[in-house]
């Protein structure tokens, strides 16, 4: 089951907006696949993302995945527990295992962004 | 067993087995323009006259020379055993094994490459290993701008020419900037990074994500290396020292200058001087780069059953899972050359390599008096290790007479930096362990003797 009041993206991220920032994470299904994940790479909080642009790397024992940012907007905040702690993102991937606040730039973008049912509709069709 | 994979009536077989007549025709798909023509070769000899062949052409080599080169490539003692244990099968398997684990043995043998080029450097990780020092410095510099996420390079003319023309390479593929700092010309510092162009090359133009510097550096000076890394941090950068392995052992190391990489050629490690190679790529760098580091990385654990063991590790970043964003696309090693420097390492001990380099530098201090005497003082007034720049008017026809003499004087300057006028009157020359008083003395009689235009 995916949380239903999420956002979600076909690169498996998911985006929790609270007022003009979005937190983004990685799905359970995407944390599921990559497996034990043992280094997460950030960008530096004040930089600006642009919507679908890379943002940092998630990486696990077996693979080394890109993050695709789901919305443009000015970093405000990353998770630094990650840092020491990026089983985190396997664990609890909707709460401690987040990886960082944007403020949204563009409110329309949310629009765009797939709801519950319909990601998990696609992670179904694999 | 037989020396080739397959015979004929096994390729006669595949074929059959695949349904088509010729091997040729498994080439259909791709365009006749793009095949290449057939390879032009020579027929084949009978093995005695080839062998007679080759050992002609070998003996064009000059052996007989007094050799003062150095530039790059060092001459050094190697303890038998070295050569003979290298001569070992096990060793000689392809570089490293895809299906890793099974291979214990050559994990461990990289294992402890990484292990002793790590207390060497005073770094924290190693990979294992790289093509050449040129390689090892372009993939250290690229690290730096991975690391910041900047694009520009600044690298000391006190860079060998050949790393730096690699590293321009190297650049140019992956659009970055590279910037050459200057060599003071003049008073004690002449010859090495001119500190206050480093200074202002760092504080104008785009932000400089790494500087590039040797120690001792293509003229065999000693660099200020703490002081340029504390401009580099200043200004945000990363530091790379290149590094002479040997001279690590009397030297201050990357671990001791500030360096946050380390990189250099591993040649002086129990590796023979070979034109073209293969010789070893070194790099090091600080724990907080390892993701950064390109090549293969060998870790100690425990298995299932408590014993331990040796696994490839930080694999994900590697070009065969992480394909055109790998931390590089030229990570294949020198398993083999690696292997030479560890058992080099092992056989010679950290006392063993103080003293040649020890003995190197008291040659090195015999040789300049000696030509100081024959009447070529030195370029430059600052500190060196084992080489040096001689100033000798018309440098490379004296270069060119003294190999009538029986002498390799070392390298004129002007072939190796000519763009640098101040070094057109300089030949670079260099002693180790294994010059002899006799070689010195013969050196500067025949110098003395060239100078003063005598008949060779």
């Amino acid at each position: 089951m995916v949380p239903g009041d999420l956002r979600y993206t076909k690169d498996h991220e998911w985006v929790r907006v609270e007022g003009d920032v979005a937190t983004v994470g990685i799905t359970e299904f995407a944390a599921h696949q990559l497996g034990d994940v043992v280094f997460v790479e950030l960008p530096a909080v004040g930089r600006t993302l642009a919507q679908h642009a890379t943002f940092g790397v998630v990486e696990s024992v077996k693979a080394v995945s890109d993050l695709f940012a789901p919305v443009s907007g000015e970093v405000v905040a990353t998770n630094e527990a990650l840092g020491s702690r990026p089983e985190l993102v396997n664990t609890d991937p909707y709460g401690e295992g987040w990886m960082l606040r944007v403020k949204v730039a563009d409110a329309g973008q949310l629009d765009g962004l797939l709801a519950a049912e319909a990601y998990e509709q696609l992670t179904a069709e694999g | 067993m037989p020396y080739g994979p397959h015979s004929a009536d096994d390729r006669a077989r595949m074929l059959e087995a695949v349904g088509v007549d010729s091997v040729d025709r498994l080439f259909d798909d791709i365009p006749e323009a793009l095949r290449s023509s057939p390879l032009r070769m020579d027929p084949p000899e009978p093995e005695l006259a080839l062998t007679a062949r080759l050992l002609e052409l070998a003996s064009r080599n000059r052996t007989d020379l007094a050799s003062f080169l150095g530039a790059g490539a060092y001459r050094h003692w190697t303890p038998a055993a070295v050569d003979q244990m290298l001569l070992r099968g096990e060793w000689y398997t392809a570089y490293t094994p895809y299906q890793p684990e099974v291979s214990q043995g050559t994990l461990q043998s990289i294992y402890e490459y990484q292990s002793l080029l790590a207390e060497l450097t005073g770094m924290d990780v190693v990979s294992a290993s790289h093509y050449d020092g040129g390689a090892a410095t372009a993939e250290a510099a690229l690290m730096t701008c991975r690391a910041t996420g900047r694009e520009r390079l600044l690298v000391s003319r006190g860079v060998h020419p050949h790393y730096r023309r690699t590293l321009e390479t190297y650049a140019d593929g992956a659009g970055l900037r590279v910037d050459e700092v200057p060599l003071a010309v003049e008073g004690p510092e002449a010859g090495t990074t001119d500190l206050a162009a480093l200074q202002s090359m760092l504080a104008d133009g785009a932000p400089v994500a790494g500087v590039v510097a040797a120690n001792p550096n293509v003229l065999g000076l000693l660099e200020d290396l703490p002081r340029i890394g504390a401009l580099a941090h200043g200004a945000g950068a990363l530091l790379v020292h290149v590094i002479e392995p040997v001279s690590l052992s009397v030297l201050a190391t990357p671990g001791e200058t500030g360096a946050d990489i380390a990189c250099g050629e591993g040649q002086p490690l129990g590796i023979p001087l070979q034109y073209g190679g293969p010789y070893l790529g070194i790099v090091a760098c600080r724990e907080p780069l390892i993701r950064q580091i390109p090549g293969r990385l060998v870790g100690l654990t425990r298995d299932l059953e408590g014993r331990r063991a040796f696994v490839m590790t930080m694999r994900a970043r590697e070009q065969d899972i992480r394909r055109e964003k790998a931390a590089s696309n030229i990570c294949t090693n020198q398993a083999l050359l690696a292997l030479a420097a560890a058992i080099y390492l092992a056989a010679i001990g950290p006392h063993g390599l103080r003293d040649v380099a020890a003995l190197g530098a008291a040659r090195a201090s015999e040789l300049e008096a000696a030509l100081a005497a024959a009447g070529a003082p030195r370029l430059h007034a600052g500190p060196y290790l084992n080489e040096f720049a001689v100033r000798v008017p018309d440098a490379r026809r004296v270069h060119a007479r003294l190999l009538d003499r029986g002498v390799l004087a070392g390298i004129p300057l002007a072939e190796l930096l000519p763009a640098d006028p101040s070094l057109a009157d300089g030949l670079l020359v260099c002693a180790t362990e294994v010059t002899t008083p006799a070689d010195i003395a013969t050196f500067a009689d025949a110098l003395r003797a060239e100078l003063a235009g005598g008949a060779a």
